[in-house]
């Protein structure tokens, strides 16, 4: 589904949006490359065209448990606009991806210079990456395909 | 007859067999032992009697003549002893109960199914392929716990080959699984239906069935054309019992399938 | 063009040969008498089972028998039971299923022969009452086999109300206290000094050949308007109102009222006003098996909303709190009962009030809800939740 306002760069106005490809460059990853681990400097952020990327954490024992995936439209990597700057997860392409990339750097410069630019991003940033992965994790955080658990007699009424 | 036109009288049906679909779930196929009931619609359900132990609501995730095909989860006495029914064992059966699902003739389809939820929707997939031609985009939509907790992943496999866009997403993945890993609603983006002329199915529990439905209208599906299947306690189906009130709604007759716009007011007021 | 049926005054003479006119056609007769300290409904084979001079003293979690001078028959209002104990029975075996050696099971219907009653003394509220069930379980896509015949079978006595009690509200739910349709005969007692008699019309063929079998006389004008007066009067005298307002649109507009919260603070859910209630119908499916483990039977047996499992889920029960149950039962009374069957579910026989042990008052409950929305409305805007 293409409605504008919900993929990353379709909540952008049309003039923000071309102020922050005017930082892109093509990028692309074939798959089990691996695009960032955990606590390296987050320097570069992607908007992802095609393809899927897992975030995982490497637990002993189990290896690398993916916590979620990424796919065509979304934003991959937010730590680069919030210090400490570091990635709080890998990143792991699982099929073959075509992204824009962005050096963080020069875009968080734009940020402080403008400040509209600026809130905008950090808006569509907060909405569309953080607070619909947020709202998803919650709902998993229910487990709703578990087996149901029955209360015992007695229980609150 | 007139027992049977009650709705009250269960009808022997011959379990023809079952097949674990995944650990704690299964398909069961009954055969009429002698008259069957009227022909099952998509979305309707079926109350299936265990000998002794009781009956419990199941929709029908296939239909081949008077044959029928219904998934089971074994959550307890009734659904444990349906999911482990010998083959050649008698079970009872009532019904066809409840609204079915309005599949349109054209345009778009968007079905989205959480775990089990997949199974009464697996005939609108079925209808919808079996004329393809005269659909726009068709995108399946699979969300389930783990990797072998999917049902029937053959199928599903068969649908892709058959023209629709099957994406599928776990909470847990297991090592091997390189799919997608996150809720349901995750994949609406990468649906490629057109939200006005799309026709939304959603089943599954009903926390994912809320998240789902309120993405769909934020994303400008009309709420009139997302359909929804809801769970009530059913012991009757034929409206006489009560226990399956939702508001102004008897659920076996007006339900399970409810369009968005009648559910959500409904679902938004707590344990009505 | 309504046909119009005969008119008659019987006396407590007559009313006797009625009883024994409805069993000598085969009916069972069912009527008021005094047993337990209450006014309970029972088989009757005569006239002297009946309470003369006993009427009722209601308030809400009270009811007490009370003598009455007069020697009535039929001056109490409400009692604990009303006709669904018998038209759909607290617990009934709806089939039965065998299985054979080779595993085949059959299935059998329940077909024993269908009681034929004739009930004496039908209130109009439980008039009504009984119309409303008929719409639940034989009205929709799924009538009910065995109401359907029991009900089919009964002969109706309504008798007027000219002694309304504390707790009736008839009259705030357009049931009473003049018998509506779905009588065979309606009686209307009136004593004065003229005597101790009843005024009887029919309202079908069998209820005007049955008045032919018992000694009367042609209605006289005095005896109407006496009738007619102490009907009228009876309206009047109506212990508890409902709020003038649509209450369908109501419930619909309360249903996270505050004093929702209230109410269930005294509610002890323990489902007595279903109990009494003159048109709840809920039930439940009770599977029974035998020691051969090869007959099995289905019964149905009433159940309360007020359960804890009436909502069950594999996950647990929907509705939870006792908060979400009171609401349940009093919105589906007098709101979504007009979504699923066309009518209020209320009659206003004040059954629910008297028999509620701590006294809540459905009439009170649905004044306050129209009192908090109104409040709300009339003071602009209602304060939101933080």
């Amino acid at each position: 589904m293409t409605t504008a306002g919900q993929q990353f760069l379709g909540a952008l106005s049309a003039a923000h949006r071309d102020r922050l490809l005017a930082f892109a460059r093509d990028r692309s990853f074939p798959a089990g490359a691996r695009v960032f681990d955990e606590d390296a400097e987050a320097l570069r952020f992607w908007i992802l065209r095609s393809g899927l990327v897992a975030l995982d954490a490497q637990v002993p024992g189990q290896g690398s448990v993916v916590m979620e995936t990424l796919g065509p439209g979304e934003l991959l990597g937010w730590s680069w606009l919030f210090e400490p700057y570091r990635w709080h997860l890998g990143a792991q392409v699982r099929e073959p991806v075509e992204a824009y990339e962005f050096d963080a750097p020069p875009v968080r410069a734009a940020i402080e210079e403008d400040p509209a630019f600026g809130l905008e991003l950090t808006r569509c940033v907060a909405s569309v990456a953080i607070g619909r992965r947020l709202r998803a994790c919650r709902i998993r955080l229910l487990d709703l395909y578990g087996v149901p658990h029955v209360p015992s007699e007695g229980s609150p009424a | 007859m007139t027992a049977l036109m009650t709705g009250t009288l269960p009808l022997p049906y011959r379990v023809v067999r079952t097949a674990d679909e995944t650990p704690d779930t299964a398909g069961i196929v009954l055969e009429p032992s002698g008259t069957p009931l009227p022909e099952f619609c998509p979305g309707q359900f079926a109350m299936v009697y265990a000998f002794g132990a009781g009956d419990i609501p199941l929709s029908v995730s296939a239909v081949d003549g008077h044959r029928l095909t219904l998934t089971v989860r074994s959550v307890g006495a009734v659904s444990g002893a349906l999911r482990n029914a010998a083959a050649g064992s008698t079970v009872g059966v009532r019904g066809p109960f409840g609204t079915g699902w309005d599949v349109p003739a054209d345009g778009d389809v968007l079905i989205v199914a959480g775990g089990i939820g997949l199974a009464p929707l697996r005939p609108v997939v079925r209808r919808v392929l079996a004329a393809r031609e005269r659909y726009g985009q068709v995108a399946v939509l699979i969300g389930a716990r783990g990797p072998r907790d999917l049902l029937r992943p053959g199928e599903t496999r068969e649908w892709q080959e058959a023209g629709a866009r099957v994406l599928t997403t776990v909470d847990r993945p297991a090592q091997g699984w390189s799919g997608d890993v996150g809720v349901v609603t995750m994949l609406l983006d990468r649906a490629a239906v057109a939200p006005a002329g799309t026709a939304a199915f959603v089943c599954g529990p009903e926390v994912m069935i809320r998240a789902t439905a309120r993405e769909l209208v934020h994303r400008s599906v009309p709420a009139e054309r997302i359909q929804v299947s809801l769970e009530r306690t059913m012991h009757c189906g034929t409206g006489h019992c009560g226990h399956c009130q939702l508001g102004p709604l008897l659920l076996c007759l007006a339900g399970p399938v409810v369009p968005w716009d009648r559910a959500r007011p409904l679902l938004s007021v707590r344990e009505l | 063009m309504a046909v119009t049926y005969r008119a008659a005054v019987i006396d407590k003479v007559g009313l006797d040969a009625l009883i024994r006119a409805l069993a000598a056609r085969g009916r069972t007769v069912i009527g008021p008498t005094v047993r337990d300290g209450a006014i309970v409904l029972a088989e009757v084979t005569g006239g002297a089972d009946l309470p003369y001079g006993w009427g009722v003293a209601h308030e809400a979690g009270r009811y007490r028998l009370a003598p009455r001078r007069d020697g009535a028959a039929f001056a109490h209002s409400a009692g604990p039971q009303s006709w669904k104990s018998f038209l759909h029975p607290q617990r009934e075996r709806q089939w039965s299923a065998d299985r054979d050696a080779d595993g085949s099971v059959v299935f059998s219907a329940e077909s024993g022969p269908s009681p034929s009653y004739a009930f004496l003394g039908v209130r109009p509220c439980d008039l009504r009452a009984i119309a409303v069930q008929d719409r639940v379980l034989s009205g929709g896509r799924y009538p009910d086999p065995a109401y359907r015949r029991r009900r089919e079978r009964a002969f109706v006595v309504a008798a007027e109300c000219t002694e309304p009690g504390a707790t009736c509200f008839c009259v705030s739910m357009d049931s009473g206290p003049a018998a509506g349709p779905g009588y065979d005969l309606a009686l209307t007692e009136v004593i004065d000094s003229a005597g101790h008699r009843f005024l009887v019309r029919a309202g079908t063929e069998e209820g005007e050949s049955l008045l032919g079998e018992v000694p009367s006389r042609p209605a006289d004008t005095a005896t109407q308007d006496a009738a007619h007066a102490s009907v009228a009067a009876a309206a009047d005298r109506m212990g508890r109102t409902m709020p003038q307002v649509d209450l369908q649109v109501l419930m619909r507009e309360t249903l996270t009222a505050a004093r929702w919260e209230d109410v269930a603070s005294r509610c002890l859910t323990c489902g007595n006003c279903t109990m009494v209630c003159p048109t709840c119908f809920c039930t439940t499916a009770e599977d029974v098996t035998d020691l051969t483990g090869d007959h099995t039977e289905r019964w149905r047996r009433w159940e309360s909303c007020f359960d804890l499992e009436f909502t069950h889920l594999p996950g647990g029960p929907v509705r939870a709190t006792g908060l979400s149950r009171y609401r349940q039962w009093a919105t589906h009374k007098l709101g979504t009962w007009y979504d699923q069957f066309g009518s209020s579910g209320c009659v206003g026989c004040g059954r629910c009030i008297v028999w509620c042990p701590v006294g809540i008052d459905i009439t009170e409950e649905a004044h306050a809800l129209a009192r908090e929305r109104d409040g709300g409305v009339a003071a602009g805007s209602a304060p939101e939740a933080p």
